[in-house]
């Protein structure tokens, strides 16, 4: 016998009420009978999301959390397009505007919130809009075809993502705001001003401490009228300058409001069997629009209608990040500086990265990041746990190393509570996690982020996700063998151990033969088969080139933009008066916007067409620099004993030579060598991957140093006493890393993988070394000047120039 | 709809592009190894990325930027990212091998 099942009904088909729903029908799916009333003629989306869908990144499709398949197989009677009129609440019924009436033993109201209108003169001329549905994106991508100037009033989170949506459109963006600063209600003024100057450089405007007075235009909107008497442009005018619960219902029928629907700990308003969830409800004096704090109240909700014992909702602590492409910007908590509150900061403006956390009684209370918003999830689960920072302050502001938190992370996530939302992109809370672990035989990051969406948006809880999986799998965790690429399971060594067992020749046969799962590979497999076919077979092995990445196809660098780079090789970083008459020119001629010093001593020719290419190469005559490739890149030098004072040795003609014997090689990763002329070490040769320092009476080489993103200085690999055994200490040491590392492997890291031990141990036998320099003298021997034979060769011209002018038919 | 004449087949390398302008929009052609010719809009969603500089595998493109994966078929962009590039009509001369466009 089934007991009758209550009636449930929701008025609104928003993402806070749905998610209630969500998380009622895991909890009591056999508890009610549930019908939801929505005003728009769409199913449940992701509104948070619409910024994505005007900045192009998503499609309408994307944003649909759940289909209507999803209200169907869950027995849900969902009417879209219908508004609720009036609510009956002494019989329980509710009447819609298309003459429907639907008891209720169970009343949610989720009306959400409508955007704020400023209530100017003309705000009701064609062309003025808020951003707050699909309707307003249409109307934004519709008015981008046509028109050209937009402004948006409000530089808040919404507006300034209207505003680069609108930029991405293609119009010229101006935002107006009234506050000195924009976003001044997530960031302080610091972290403001870096975002304001970023998006300059994106190309947006700012008019700040502007009052609006009136909109012009007859019909349609034409410009913006500001208090201090001056006119701005418009063809389109956005206003996203708040939201206003949506409270006219709930007023109408009796039930208790302020600016939102007044509801208790338990989510229940003054009227009995009604409740309200979401942006239109107010809870101790705050109505939220903000997702997360939305979620958190739906999972009270939920678990009072199921009739589970909870906690009350506390409120939230909110965090904020701005969905804006290029820019990395999180802010939570009170970030401001209030009397008992201590801040701690760190500002570096060549990097842009700006880093503010606020402290109180030990606690961290509040943070704003920018630039870099790696930590915000960390930071912002210690804020809401009210974790004690004491001792730890430093390394929170100059960053978490993983190690470091791997302890205390296990305890603070055992403590945390299961509706805690761990992904605030896509509001997946630690329960949900938990849940596709321990019943969803979820053992990685991967499936997780496959099953529940955790960790699939900016990635910024990814830490926080790897952690639980650790709590929760255990031993079990990340068992998933993982090949070179998404394409194999197999790892470098099997591959290479295959291809030399079988003798495989083409790239083709590789992956035929090894059981590819994609035909034709990735950009990943590609060119590593590539580089070990060509490393082991250097005599027969024909290059690929369609496998190689851009800058080795084209022989220059490829920029943001589309242009390219140009480095003429200078070897050792020394040139002649002729050279640089001869460079200066070609630059001047093919209007280059800019020449530099790269970081390796070499000049950089940078913007140039790629049509421009191959021209610019044969008026210069002079070898490539492959200041892009997995090669030989530059080797730098100082002074050396040529000039320098305190020189003992010619680090010039040490590196001279050095670049001409191993210029176009080709290396797993990228290779830069250095020569310094004394200890001084100026060339700053310890943190290159080969670097030779001077001293009195010999050389000493190192290995192994980075200067990249990880910085690493050499391990001394020996000391010896002539410029032949440099060379050939040098030709040993690069081919031994050609053999044995992986494609992409750095030799810093490939040092650390294998031990410096095991590379001594390897070149300690002169027999051995001068094997190795015969292996690389082999396949430089085979090596070609790639420019010159672009701009002989027609058939590899081509591929620089657009192909023929069209012709209508 | 405007029907165009843009070339050969012969003028793309296999798993090569070649790129023209129309008006003012930039069009990547692809020649993929089963020898069909695949027009999209030369711009990656994410931050307009160049895509016929990109490296091509089967049908798909990788944007030379961030290595984002165009399907060149439907122009859908590949999980884990999300986006759309425009596509184009591409017809081709069995005989002669001419590229016709329509835009």
């Amino acid at each position: 016998m089934s007991t009758l099942r209550k009636k449930l009904v929701m008025v609104g088909n928003g993402m806070a009420g749905v998610r209630a729903i969500e998380h009622l029908l895991k909890l009591a799916p056999e508890a009610y009978e549930i019908t939801i009333f929505g005003a728009e003629p769409h199913p449940n989306y992701n509104r948070i999301m619409l910024s994505s869908v005007l900045a192009g990144g998503a499609s309408m499709n994307d944003i649909i959390i759940n289909d209507l398949e999803w209200y169907h197989s869950n027995g849900i009677r969902l009417y879209t397009g219908h508004t609720v009129t009036s609510i009956d609440t002494r019989q329980k019924k509710v009447y819609t505007d298309k003459g429907i009436e639907s008891s209720y033993d169970e009343l949610i109201l989720a009306t959400g919130s409508n955007p704020f209108m400023l209530p100017l003169p003309g705000a009701e001329k064609e062309g003025v809009i808020a951003f707050r549905d699909i309707k307003d994106t249409q109307i934004m991508q519709e008015t981008a075809k046509t028109h050209r100037k937009a402004l948006v009033i409000g530089g808040g989170l919404l507006g300034l993502e209207a505003a680069r949506g609108l930029l991405h459109l293609g119009m010229e963006v101006s935002v107006v705001h009234i506050h000195e600063y924009i976003m001044e209600r997530q960031l302080d003024e610091a972290a403001s001003v870096m975002l304001r100057k970023e998006l300059e450089e994106q190309g947006m405007k700012f008019l700040l401490k502007k009052q609006s007075e009136a909109i012009l235009g007859k019909k349609r909107v034409k410009g913006l009228l500001f208090a201090d008497g001056e006119i701005a442009e418009a063809d389109l005018i956005v206003m996203a300058v708040g939201i206003k619960p949506n409270v006219e219902l709930a007023r109408k029928s009796g039930i208790e409001v302020n600016r939102g629907i007044i509801v208790n700990d338990y989510m229940e308003t003054n009227t009995p069997g009604v409740y309200s969830v979401g942006e239109c409800a107010e809870h101790r004096g705050i109505a939220y629009g903000l997702v997360a704090p939305l979620y958190e109240q739906g999972a009270v909700l939920a678990k009072r209608l199921a009739g589970v014992q909870t906690e009350g909702y506390a409120g939230s602590i909110t965090s904020t990040k701005l969905k804006v492409s290029g820019v990395d910007v999180f802010s939570a908590g009170q970030f401001t500086e209030q009397p008992g509150s201590r801040a701690l900061r760190y500002q570096d403006e060549i990097e842009g990265v700006y880093k503010k956390l606020v402290i109180k009684d030990d606690k961290l209370v509040g943070a704003v990041l920018f630039g870099d918003t790696g930590d915000g999830a960390q930071l912002f689960s210690m804020i809401k746990n009210h974790e004690n920072i004491k001792g730890m302050e430093k390394e929170l502001l100059l960053g978490v190393s993983s190690d470091a938190l791997a302890s205390p992370k296990g305890n603070r996530l055992e403590t945390m509570a299961d509706d805690e939302i761990i992904c605030g992109c896509n509001g997946v809370s630690k329960g949900a996690i938990a849940e596709a672990i321990q019943s969803g035989g979820c053992t990685s990051v991967g499936a997780i982020k496959a099953c529940t969406k955790a960790s699939a948006s900016c990635g910024g809880c990814k830490p926080l996700v790897e952690g639980l999986l650790q709590l929760y799998a255990g031993d079990n965790a990340v068992t998933v063998k993982e090949g070179i690429c998404g394409c194999t399971t197999l790892g470098r060594d099997e591959i290479v151990a295959e291809i030399k067992r079988m003798e495989l020749k083409t790239v083709k046969e590789v992956m035929n033969v090894l059981d590819w799962s994609n035909d034709e590979g990735c950009s990943k497999c590609r060119p590593s088969l590539n580089y070990y076919l060509g490393m082991l077979w250097p005599e027969e092995y024909i290059d690929e080139k369609e496998s190689r990445f851009t800058n080795e196809r084209y022989h220059a660098n490829i920029q943001k933009d589309g242009t390219y780079s140009v480095v003429p090789r200078i070897y050792g970083g020394v040139t002649t008066p002729a050279d640089l008459i001869k460079i200066a020119e070609v630059a001047a001629k093919f209007d280059v916007p800019m020449v530099k010093f790269t970081g390796g001593q070499r000049l950089d020719l940078l913007g140039v067409k790629k049509e421009d290419l191959p021209k610019m190469w044969e008026e210069l005559d002079m070898p490539s620099g492959h200041a892009y490739g997995k090669t030989l890149r530059t080797v730098k030098t100082c002074v050396g004993s040529t000039f320098c004072r305190f020189g003992t040795q010619d680090a010039i003609g040490m590196g001279i030579r050095l670049e001409k014997a191993f210029e176009r090689l080709n290396t797993p990763a990228k290779v830069k060598l250095a020569v310094s002329g004394c200890p001084r070490n100026c060339a700053e040769a310890t943190i290159k991957d080969f670097g030779v320092v001077a001293i009195d009476g010999g050389w000493e080489l190192h290995i192994g140093g980075n200067g990249g993103v990880h910085v690493r200085a050499t391990d001394l690999l020996c000391v010896v006493k002539t410029d032949d055994e440099v060379l050939e200490w040098a030709s040993a040491f690069l081919q031994y890393y050609r053999e044995n590392a992986g494609w992409n492997e750095r030799t810093a890291q490939w040092v650390e993988r294998v031990g410096l031990d095991s590379i001594k141990q390897a070149l300690d036998d002169r027999e051995e070394r001068l094997a190795l320099k015969e292996r690389i003298e082999a396949t430089l021997r085979l090596t070609s000047d790639p420019w010159k034979q672009i701009v002989n060769e027609p058939e590899l011209r081509k591929n620089f120039e657009p192909i023929s002018q069209p012709e209508t038919v | 709809m405007t029907k165009m004449l843009v070339g050969n087949v012969n003028e793309i390398d296999i798993k090569g592009s070649r790129k023209l302008l129309v008006g003012n929009t930039e069009i990547a052609l692809f020649r993929l190894t089963t020898g069909e010719v695949l027009a999209i809009e030369n711009k990656c969603p994410h931050k307009g990325g160049a895509l016929s500089e990109g490296m091509v595998c089967g049908s798909r493109v990788h944007c030379p930027l961030h290595d984002w994966r165009v399907d060149l078929h439907s122009g859908n962009v590949l999980t884990p990212d999300t986006g759309h590039v425009k596509t184009y009509e591409v017809e081709i001369d069995p005989e002669s091998g001419s590229i016709y466009l329509t835009i």
